[in-house]
């Protein structure tokens, strides 16, 4: 609980590496947490190779959802889609080297879903994505 | 007079228990549900270890005892509304299935396409949403009692929706996010000089200060058991009786019929017409106990001594950097403190408190349009009942200012 704001996390949230937008991008996905009306929206380029060319994350929330939305993206440049598409809640937590009680795991998740979402080519963020 | 906070907080058992190893509870969420004296726990306990039986049915002891304790909450809760019967104390499980009960049956029967049905800014979802179920349905119109900058209604714009001839105004009494207590018996005589039957959201108002349905001239009231001291589902829709009586039944079942044929039946008198099914037996005994409970300290001590609170939160909240409270001024309003913090989300800020033990609410708090209108997604809210005290106020601004220093 006490590591529940490291300082890792605060920083991540006051000064993001990855936030913004990609144009052009290849794919692009957007979703709220309907709990707290965060907002995350991640833009993905993929090269020729099926590589995360380039990624990016826009939104706004709690220091959570937005940090691990950073942290997530950063981890996924370079990295193969079909990799991403296997990234899952342990692959958060662990970015995150949190515990979290069952309400803020939907804030942290809130970026996998949006991306998952997005890769997959999906309407909708759901929570299955990322079980 | 004032109250004997050492001898009130004795009564609720929760307020003694840590929410880990020497963090003692620091409970600041009544606006969400309030805690539950003693009295109303050991009432609702009593009830299953003696007297458990289904009501109105059966003639063996238990059940004439259970059938006694039911009605004789109904009485209770109908004099503390100083409403002129117990007839017209419908149970339901909240204030939002009253609502629903107004919209499903009064509103069905009653209203059509392009029908004015006048609402405000600062609703909570239970009286949006029921209105807007019905817009789709049926084509009624809406529209809505601006909220000024301070937090208050704008009564001249209500003057002039007036005049398009609504046929429903339904508001709130008290805010849940901006804490303001709005004049209700303006608004009430207002709305009936325009024609228009009134129903009014009481859950925030009824458990923090005197409510005289007859005075205020409502002709729907709703409000929660569980706001009140009182146990989760239950809560009361009370209407004038001439309304209850016109409008149709709202679900069907046992206990609300006088006779039933193969393929008819006959509604039941009031106020069993609206209560299908076996109901909250020990909800509404632990109801009626809240309401002894509340009497016993007597509404206006515990309204002075919110009013002390509020005051007091407030004063010492704004002079926080960074802190931005919202609603008005504390003679405006009830025990409620919404805020943002600079540069924090108000996720953050909660569970950052709550490492205290203080538990705030943080989010928009059901009233999703009212945020928008202050074109913020969420607050913090801290709010207070009769066993808040000082202290608690100082060690919430202090928590304030641990989160300060950490996103500093």
């Amino acid at each position: 609980m006490d590591d529940l704001y490291r300082e890792v996390i605060i920083e991540h949230y006051k000064n993001p590496s990855h936030r913004g937008k990609l144009d052009p991008h290849d794919i692009s996905f957007a979703d709220n947490n309907p709990l707290c009306g965060d907002h995350i929206q991640i833009d993905l380029r993929i090269d020729s190779d099926g590589l995360v060319a380039d990624a990016r994350f826009d939104g706004h929330g709690c220091a959570i959802s937005q940090a691990s939305a950073d942290m997530l993206v950063e981890s996924i440049i370079g990295k193969p889609l079909e990799e991403v598409k296997k990234l899952n809640k342990e692959s958060v937590l662990e970015l995150l080297g949190i515990d979290l009680g069952p309400v803020r795991l939907k804030c942290a998740l809130l970026s996998l879903k949006v991306l998952k979402a997005g890769v997959y080519g999906l309407g909708e963020a759901s929570d299955e994505l990322v079980e | 007079m004032k109250l004997n906070l050492t001898e009130i907080r004795k009564d609720f058992p929760i307020l003694e228990r840590e929410t880990r190893a020497g963090v003692r509870l620091i409970y600041l969420d009544s606006t969400a549900t309030s805690q539950k004296p003693l009295s109303v726990i050991t009432a609702m306990d009593d009830f299953y270890r003696r007297s458990n039986a289904n009501i109105h049915r059966g003639v063996h002891t238990l059940a004439e005892e259970s059938t006694a304790l039911y009605e004789g909450a109904r009485e209770k809760i109908a004099k503390f509304i100083n409403a002129s019967s117990a007839r017209q104390i419908i149970y339901t499980r909240n204030t939002t299935e009253s609502i629903n009960l107004v919209a499903y049956s009064w509103a069905r029967a009653n209203l059509k396409q392009d029908d004015l049905v006048i609402l405000t800014e600062m609703e909570h979802h239970s009286n949006l949403v029921p209105w807007h179920m019905l817009h789709a349905e049926r084509g009624i119109e809406l529209e809505f009692i601006p909220v000024t900058e301070e937090g208050l209604l704008d009564l001249e714009t209500y003057k002039i929706l007036l005049s398009r001839n609504p046929k429903l105004v339904s508001f709130t009494h008290m805010s849940n996010v901006l804490g303001t207590i709005n004049p209700a018996a303006q608004i009430i005589r207002l709305g009936h000089e325009a024609g228009a039957v009134v129903l009014v959201d009481g859950a925030q108002s009824v458990p923090h200060f005197a409510v005289d349905v007859q005075s205020l001239d409502a002709d729907f009231y709703a409000f929660s058991s569980h706001k009140m001291c009182g146990p989760t589902g239950i809560g009361v829709l009370y209407g004038k009786a001439t309304l209850l009586e016109s409008m149709p039944p709202f679900l069907g079942g046992g206990d609300m019929i006088k006779e039933v044929k193969l393929r008819s039946f006959r509604p039941n008198t009031l106020p069993h017409k609206f209560e299908a099914g076996t109901p909250a037996i020990a909800e509404a005994i632990g109801f009626g106990a809240a309401v002894d409970y509340l009497n016993g300290i007597g509404m206006d001590n515990i309204a002075a001594h919110e009013h002390e609170i509020t005051e007091y939160a407030l004063e010492r909240m704004e002079e926080i950097p960074g802190v931005k409270l919202f609603g008005p001024s504390a003679d405006k309003k009830g025990g409620v403190a919404a805020f943002t913090l600079e540069g924090v989300h108000p996720h953050d800020v909660a569970q950052i408190l709550d490492r205290d033990g203080i538990a705030v609410r943080a989010g928009h708090h059901c009233a999703q349009p009212l945020h928008e209108k202050f074109g913020i997604q969420a607050t913090s809210r801290a709010s207070f009942y009769m066993y808040n005290t000082k202290d608690e106020v100082d060690l919430l601004v202090n928590g304030i200012y641990k989160v300060k220093k950490m996103f500093g």
